[in-house]
């Protein structure tokens, strides 16, 4: 009795197979924010129902190891949200399809790769931001910093959370901005002074905010999305952009070379690149890579894009391993804090 | 003059015979050749690949051996090193005292309600190691309830060392629950005629006995704590250790070398006391003679009212802990705005996988339970009831053994190590939930086994006589008496496998693809992203789960205890 059963089920199945075999998966590696990923991958599903996304996220530290680990037998297809200092050493190790996608002529120039065609262009920018719990600075009495000199301040001993710049991409972009504001001498200074007040190095960028936003730390290094969230959220959040300028970092995409989806790699760069998604991204970032979209945020100053340093980019991602090797023999790992000069 | 009478065998007697015997060789060697097959790929070649790969000098991985001489005489590993003993062996100081104070209290006192402290004492066993974590973060961080009573802040070595503690405490008292259980009461009583004190009669009698759990409970709680990084992730800040660097070198770093070399330093403590132990299990010798008789504890209430109080403690302790981390989960912004709400429940938009993750979990818990139970008891009833063999029985059994001996952290190095070769066939099940299902049953195949086997050995040869004398075939009696009268034991051992692998976190957080993500390695993630109200949430739905279905397990064991175990009853006045 169960055997006419059995075989409709079967043909059945082996329709829908046929159906959703039409759909291309399209195995995307990415940086974002968690809470956007959802958002965006919806956006692009509706524009092209051909292509589904399969999202691996991790923080930016990781998910260039991972690339880098992965360059003889790559698994991402394409790579949506990613910092751009990172695609550029990928770019070096010769890991990415260089492609034009057809909006590029609306991207800024300097937030794209400088070839023709692109190894990479950019989406948003995210740049460096201190979050500073009013409630806790009132019970205990500290004053609210103005620059990033400031933090060195000895009050604030214990009370500083930042991210791990080998694992953050936030995290290498503050040291790298301190490095090119202060000097080579001067900010490896810095950041020595900074780490005897840091109170725990974190994995995650937007961690030091929502532990500034618990009130757990009172000052956390992080960048301006969780910041602007968290306050939205109620949070008692004072958001503090120094004097001297703010470091950033370009969230970029990019095609990997050699993927077997190449056309819907394609896509997902044409629609990383488009009005359509400037629009998605408007929502979470003040600036954007197509100029004359963004609108400004209300929780930060209007003069926002102009706090942004003057950033090197190639020489970022030149010396990032000389500079993270650095940072771990001073920072990481207590025993060698000793050994700082 | 005797004729030498031969009676025709009927044919059809003759074909019977062999066919239950060719069944029963099928049944019995070819599931000891499957069974040496599956354990060498899931304990032995791992292993195998952990030394190949960290003594393999492969560009930009950190092997070799320049890079272990490197390694061994870093100075940032010495201090690692020094963390981690310091860590561990302050764990273990405080946890085997206790563990000990407890486990009399139970078996030794006359005190009530030992089913409840019982109970209680099994909490830490139902969650991640990260839930403690979390638990101490939200009692005793910059925002803790009870931060007050702290000088310093909870991070650091104090905030692992209380979670550890939390963490091992149950393992410990396994261990010294069961030593404790052994006392012969014609002991006692010719110490109490001899006139010796109390305290005598613990130095002369009880200590000797359980001597060796003490030991072995002590190397146990070490080896749980040096390798354990879910606790120094969470409450760690900058204080790090052993574990949590091979888990930055692997999954941080892609250093796989690196990994391997620390995987292999973190075998060592392991390998150390399991081999100390088997030495001092064989010196030991028999702790109860079949003679013995029940030690049944006289009445003392000075005695009772000490021990009550110190269990009180210890389990009013273990509430807060757990209560705090249920509560957490249900606070929507600590600590700024303390009224109740389900939002965390709400994994949606969040990172680390969410609902996903914890149906993965489910279903990978009950796929080890339901697999595991079944190989790991047909393999020790191969190994315990049949005979032959004596060289392949020989090979199961220490390999059995082995994941005893490895550390979930470093089983899970060798997996990704072994399955992520480029030429092992097996490379396709990297990521699959197949492969995390092999993993944890290999993880926790020791203790299984030997739940098994104890069963296995009350039962007499006697059985597996009358099965042959009656051509029964092997299997048929295997499910058919073995099975049904083993019960009690096969549900102890689903029970164990499920709730391990709704908590396992070491070796799975190597293991996974965003397709397979576990719960706790969500805890995990969820944590590291900020997102401590979500950690603790999941951490409460694994903590819930697990007890869930222990309850579930143990009400359906005593039910069919009652039912088809009253043979077991000891007849009145034995």
């Amino acid at each position: 009795m169960f055997k006419p059963l059995a075989l409709a089920a079967a043909v059945l199945t082996a329709f829908s197979m046929n159906a959703f075999a039409a759909k291309t998966e399209l195995t995307v590696y990415t940086a974002l924010e968690a809470e956007q990923l959802k958002t965006y991958k919806q956006a692009f599903e509706a524009a092209n129902p051909d292509v589904e996304i399969k999202w691996v996220r991790d923080s930016t530290g990781i998910i260039t190891a991972k690339l880098l680990a992965e360059k003889a037998r790559p698994q991402a297809d394409a790579v949506w949200g990613l910092a751009a200092s990172s695609l550029a050493i990928l770019d070096q190790q010769g890991m990415l399809q260089s492609y034009a996608p057809k909006d590029l002529g609306k991207i800024g120039g300097n937030y794209r790769d400088a070839a023709n065609p692109p190894a990479w262009v950019g989406m948003d920018v995210w740049a460096a931001t201190i979050c500073f719990n009013t409630v806790e600075a009132e019970k205990q009495g500290l004053s609210k910093p103005v620059s990033w000199q400031d933090l060195t301040k000895p009050e604030y001993k214990g009370k500083i959370v930042m991210p791990n710049p080998a694992s953050s991409g936030t995290g290498f972009l503050d040291v790298s901005a301190w490095l090119q504001t202060f000097g080579e001498k001067q900010g490896w200074q810095y950041m020595d002074d900074l780490h005897q007040n840091i109170g725990q190095y974190v994995h995650s960028g937007s961690k030091p905010c929502k532990l500034a936003a618990a009130g757990e730390f009172p000052i956390g290094i992080s960048f301006e999305y969780p910041a602007v969230q968290l306050k939205r959220q109620g949070a008692p959040l004072d958001i503090v952009l120094p004097k001297e300028g703010l470091g950033w970092e370009i969230e970029a995409t990019a095609v990997i070379k050699g993927t077997p989806h190449e056309e819907a790699a394609k896509k997902l760069a044409d629609f990383s690149a488009s009005t359509a998604a400037m629009e998605l991204y408007k929502e979470n970032f003040a600036v954007l890579a197509q100029p004359g979209i963004a609108k400004p945020q209300t929780e930060l100053p209007a003069d926002y894009e102009q706090r942004l340093i003057k950033n090197d980019f190639a020489w970022a991602s030149k010396n990032r391993d000389e500079i993270l090797a650095e940072w771990r023999k001073r920072y990481d790992g207590k025993s060698e804090k000793v050994a700082a000069k | 003059m005797s004729a030498q009478m031969t009676l025709p065998i009927p044919h059809k007697q003759v074909r019977q015979t062999s066919r239950a015997q060719i069944g029963d060789r099928f049944f019995v060697l070819g599931g000891k050749v499957l069974l040496l097959c599956l354990l060498s790929v899931a304990v032995l070649m791992p292993l195998l690949a952990i030394f190949w790969r960290g003594f393999s000098s492969d560009a930009g991985q950190g092997g070799g051996l320049v890079a272990a001489r490197e390694l061994l005489t870093s100075a940032n590993f010495h201090w690692l090193l020094g963390n981690s003993l310091k860590v561990s062996l302050s764990v273990a100081a405080i946890v085997v005292p206790l563990a000990y104070l407890f486990a009399y209290a139970l078996q030794r006192t006359l005190i009530p309600g030992k089913a409840i402290w019982r109970g209680l004492s099994l909490l830490p066993l139902m969650a991640p190691s990260m839930l403690p974590g979390i638990a101490l973060v939200y009692l005793f961080g910059n925002q803790g309830l009870l931060r007050g009573l702290l000088a310093d802040n909870i991070y650091g070595f104090w905030g692992i060392v209380l979670g550890e503690v939390i963490y091992t405490f149950p393992h410990a008292l396994m261990i010294l629950l069961s030593a404790l259980s052994l006392a012969d009461a014609r002991l006692f009583d010719a110490a109490s005629s001899m006139g010796a004190s109390p305290s005598r009669a613990f130095r002369s009698i009880t200590w000797p006995a359980t001597r060796q759990a003490v030991f072995a409970a002590f190397c146990l709680v070490f080896t749980l704590t040096i390798t354990d990084f879910g606790v120094p992730v969470v409450v760690g800040g900058d204080y790090q250790v052993l574990a949590l660097e091979a888990y930055k070198a692997v999954v941080g770093q892609q250093q796989f070398g690196r990994g391997a070399l620390i995987g292999m330093v973190l075998l060592v403590p392991a390998l150390l006391s399991f081999a100390v132990d088997a030495w001092l299990r064989r010196r030991h010798g028999d702790s109860m003679s079949g003679r013995a008789q029940v030690f049944q504890p006289a009445p003392s209430r000075l005695r009772d009212g000490c021990y009550l109080g110190i269990v009180l403690v210890i389990c009013a302790a273990l509430l807060l802990v757990f209560g705090m981390a249920v509560y957490s989960s249900l606070v929507k912004f600590w600590p700024y705005n303390l009224s109740l709400s389900l939002k965390h429940y709400q994994f949606g938009d969040t990172a680390g996988g969410g609902w996903l993750a914890y149906g993965n979990s489910v279903k990978m818990a009950l796929c080890t339970a339901l697999i595991g139970s079944g190989l790991i008891f047909t393999g020790a009833y191969l190994m315990e009831k049949t005979k032959g063999q004596r060289g392949l029985n020989l090979a199961l059994r220490m390999l059995s053994f082995v994941p005893m001996a490895v550390p979930g952290l470093v089983l899970g190095l060798g997996y990704v190590f072994f399955f992520n070769l480029n030429g092992n066939p097996l490379h396709v099940l990297y990521g699959t939930m197949t492969l995390l299902v092999v993993c944890t049953i290999a993880h926790y195949l020791t203790t299984a086994q030997m739940t098994a086997t104890t069963a296995l050995r009350q039962l007499d040869a006697e059985f597996e006589a009358a099965a042959l004398s009656l051509k029964a075939p092997l299997y048929r009696h295997y499910l058919r008496v073995t099975v049904p009268i083993c019960l009690p034991a096969l549900l102890d051992i689903v029970r164990y496998l499920f709730v391990s692998a709704m908590t396992t976190v070491s070796a799975a957080i190597f293991l996974y693809s965003p397709d397979t993500i576990l719960a706790a390695v969500a805890v995990l993630n969820m944590d590291d992203a900020g997102n401590v109200g979500g950690a603790a949430a999941m951490s409460t739905l694994i903590l819930f789960t697990s007890a869930g279905v222990s309850l579930l397990l143990a009400w359906a064991s005593r039910g069919l205890l009652r039912r088809s175990q009253a043979w077991r009853q000891t007849a009145p006045g034995n």
